[in-house]
């Protein structure tokens, strides 16, 4: 990637290398098969999560929150898609209706801990010495924490709501993007054009957010895309624990646990919600792959 | 050898140090005043007081933290808020029933894992290649206490369930009796940490059978099942091992999953119960004990996986 942006060909037309590089890194997406299934299955997600729950509201008489004790437990059928719920609500349109936070968690949290986590990763492998030293340390203190414990410690804390459930997804995912960042920043710093740019003067803040960010951006995107999936499952486990979104609101894992106690009689409770959780982190997963490939040369195809 | 580890212990000193600070910090960073949140809405002021005076709470933060530090040095975490009983004496007990939950779950991962990587690799790009990497990719994508809930659903109470694998169905005391009850939170840990494993392995091997010296061993004549399971494998495991302390980690704290779905009476369970009871003493100590073992097992993976690699020497 950098190699395209420093040898700028010299013609009459003005090409503006950073639009190259940036066309260069969508046709190689457009041939990688997983990234475009993937990016497919997330466009889909995002179009059910944000006009789903309009297109039930305006023209059916279906809402997330309708009770119906008569009808309670029911099995799939034409009325009921997936089933109803123990109150007797339509587990389809919670589900519809649920798609929407499960995507806020994955997205917010991400973006919290990524902005965070490259700015650590920048400044640590930018600057090195005891700054480096402080801040990984930092983050090998955060990593200490395995799995959910991290996450979880922290809506302990701040209670359980899917604000906080976002935070702690959030902090819990710094420190993933700060390693990455970090040596990736590391192998660019050494590279000629830095020592250019500051020989012209540059300063270390324009150094650092127009020549290095640009450059490290795809691993930064591989890292996103995959830490979206690890971060919705995280923020179903603590949703599932009942510390995320509260009751009655559709969210997937809060109704996983609402369901459990009634998955003996009634087994489709637990299972929808469950499938939908499945089915969009498979899709970043898959994207998160497809995305890697194709900016890495080096892997195969 | 001897140089590294001892700076490798030197390292996790202050790592150590830092989840101390942590963990003592989660009851500071709650919002609102910690004794009236322990105590409960409508408390009356005496009892506040009194759980102020018995967190320790009138001391400033420094001196709580000293307090706290050297305590937990002597292996004294406090009390409960709850039933006034000394934290480690509640974890107790349930320490190995955590511990052996993500031991047995990481041999499930690690064995699962490295054959299906390993058939993946040797056949790679097949039909069998192509379904190994497909159900991994599931494994990965799914949330783990949802497949718990599943195999609760197919084993436990499904009617259809063979007459030979009645042996799996649960029993409601969950853990410890009987190895039987030990199979299904197993194999809901460990089948997304054997995805994990598959993956690594196949693009490892897939790596490693790349390299000159396969090749020349192959020129030499060397049968093909010799050089992928002596030559290939060997090296292709390295980078492996690293994963495994990683995994049993995760388990540890995925526990706290598991065990909430399989009535499973350990730290998970424990932190859980003391999180919803608001019993911050506890909280903190089943964290700390968790990361601390987290810590301690990457330290010993660092140096195996030092000793298995020599070539890090080298350079």
């Amino acid at each position: 990637m950098s190699e395209e942006t420093v040898n700028v060909p010299v013609t009459a037309e003005r090409i503006n290398p950073r639009l190259e590089s940036y066309k260069q890194f969508w046709r190689r997406l457009a041939k990688n098969k997983a990234a475009v299934i993937g990016g497919c299955l997330i466009l889909f997600i995002i179009i059910m999560a944000f006009v789903g729950p309009w297109i039930i509201t305006t023209f059916t008489d279906y809402r997330p929150n309708q009770t119906d004790i008569t009808n309670k437990l029911a099995g799939p059928s034409a009325a009921h898609w997936f089933g109803t719920d123990n109150f007797g609500r339509d587990i389809f349109t919670r589900v519809i209706f649920g798609t929407k936070l499960t995507l806020y968690v994955g997205f917010f949290s991400v973006f919290i801990g990524g902005i965070i986590g490259v700015i650590f990763g920048i400044v640590a492998g930018y600057y090195g010495g005891r700054i480096d030293t402080v801040i990984m340390r930092l983050m090998d203190v955060l990593l200490a924490f395995p799995g959910i414990l991290l996450a979880l410690a922290i809506v302990a804390v701040l209670g359980g709501s899917l604000t906080n459930v976002i935070i702690a997804v959030g902090i819990f995912s710094v420190p993933a993007f700060a390693r990455v960042v970090r040596g990736s920043t590391l192998s660019v710093r050494k590279l000629e054009y830095i020592d250019a740019v500051r020989a012209l003067g540059a300063s270390d803040f324009r150094i650092i957010f127009k020549h290095i960010l640009p450059n490290i951006m795809s691993p930064i995107i591989v890292q996103a895309s995959l830490r979206i999936a690890t971060a919705i499952l995280t923020g179903a486990g603590l949703a599932f624990l009942g510390l995320g979104a509260q009751p009655p609101r559709p969210e997937w894992g809060a109704m996983l646990n609402e369901g459990r106690p009634f998955m003996y009689e009634a087994g489709h409770v637990a299972l929808f919600p469950g499938l939908m959780i499945v089915l969009v982190v498979l899709a970043f997963n898959i994207f998160g792959d497809g995305v890697r490939d194709a900016l890495d040369p080096k892997m195969k195809k | 050898m001897t140089k590294y580890i001892i700076r490798r212990l030197l390292q996790t000193i202050p790592v150590l140090l830092g989840v101390t600070i942590l963990v003592f910090s989660l009851m500071h960073l709650v919002p609102g005043d910690p004794a009236q949140i322990v105590a409960g809405e409508g408390a009356s002021e005496q009892t506040v007081n009194n759980i102020r005076e018995r967190l320790g709470l009138n001391e400033s933060i420094p001196v709580q933290y000293g307090k706290f530090l050297t305590n937990a040095l002597q292996g004294d975490l406090g009390s409960s808020v709850r039933s006034g009983r000394p934290v480690m004496d509640e974890i107790g007990s349930r320490f190995w029933v955590t511990v052996e939950l993500a031991f047995y779950s990481t041999i499930v991962a690690v064995l699962l894992g490295l054959i299906a990587g390993i058939v993946s690799a040797v056949r790679h790009y097949t039909l069998t290649d192509t379904s190994i990497m497909v159900v991994a990719l599931f494994g990965l994508s799914m949330p783990n206490f949802w497949f718990g809930l599943l195999l609760i659903q197919w084993f436990a109470i499904g009617n259809w369930m063979p007459e030979w694998l009645e042996f799996i169905k649960m029993r409601p005391s969950g853990w410890g009796d009987e190895w039987r009850q030990v199979i299904l939170p197993v194999l809901t840990l460990g089948t997304g940490g054997a995805a994990i494993i598959a993956r690594m392995t196949r693009s490892s091997m897939l790596e490693v059978i790349e390299q000159d010296y396969i090749r020349t061993a192959r020129a030499k004549g060397v049968s093909e099942r010799l050089v992928t399971y002596r030559h290939a494998l060997k090296n292709a495991l390295i980078p492996v091992v690293t994963v495994v302390g990683l995994e049993f980690g995760g388990f540890l704290g995925g526990a706290v999953l598991t065990e909430t779905i399989f009535a499973i009476n350990g730290m998970g369970r424990l932190t859980i119960d003391a999180i919803r009871t608001r019993d911050f003493p506890v909280v903190q100590g089943t964290v700390l004990v968790i990361s601390v073992i987290f810590v301690l097992v990457n330290l010993l993976v660092d140096i195996s996986y030092r000793f298995l690699n020599k070539r890090i020497d080298l350079n």
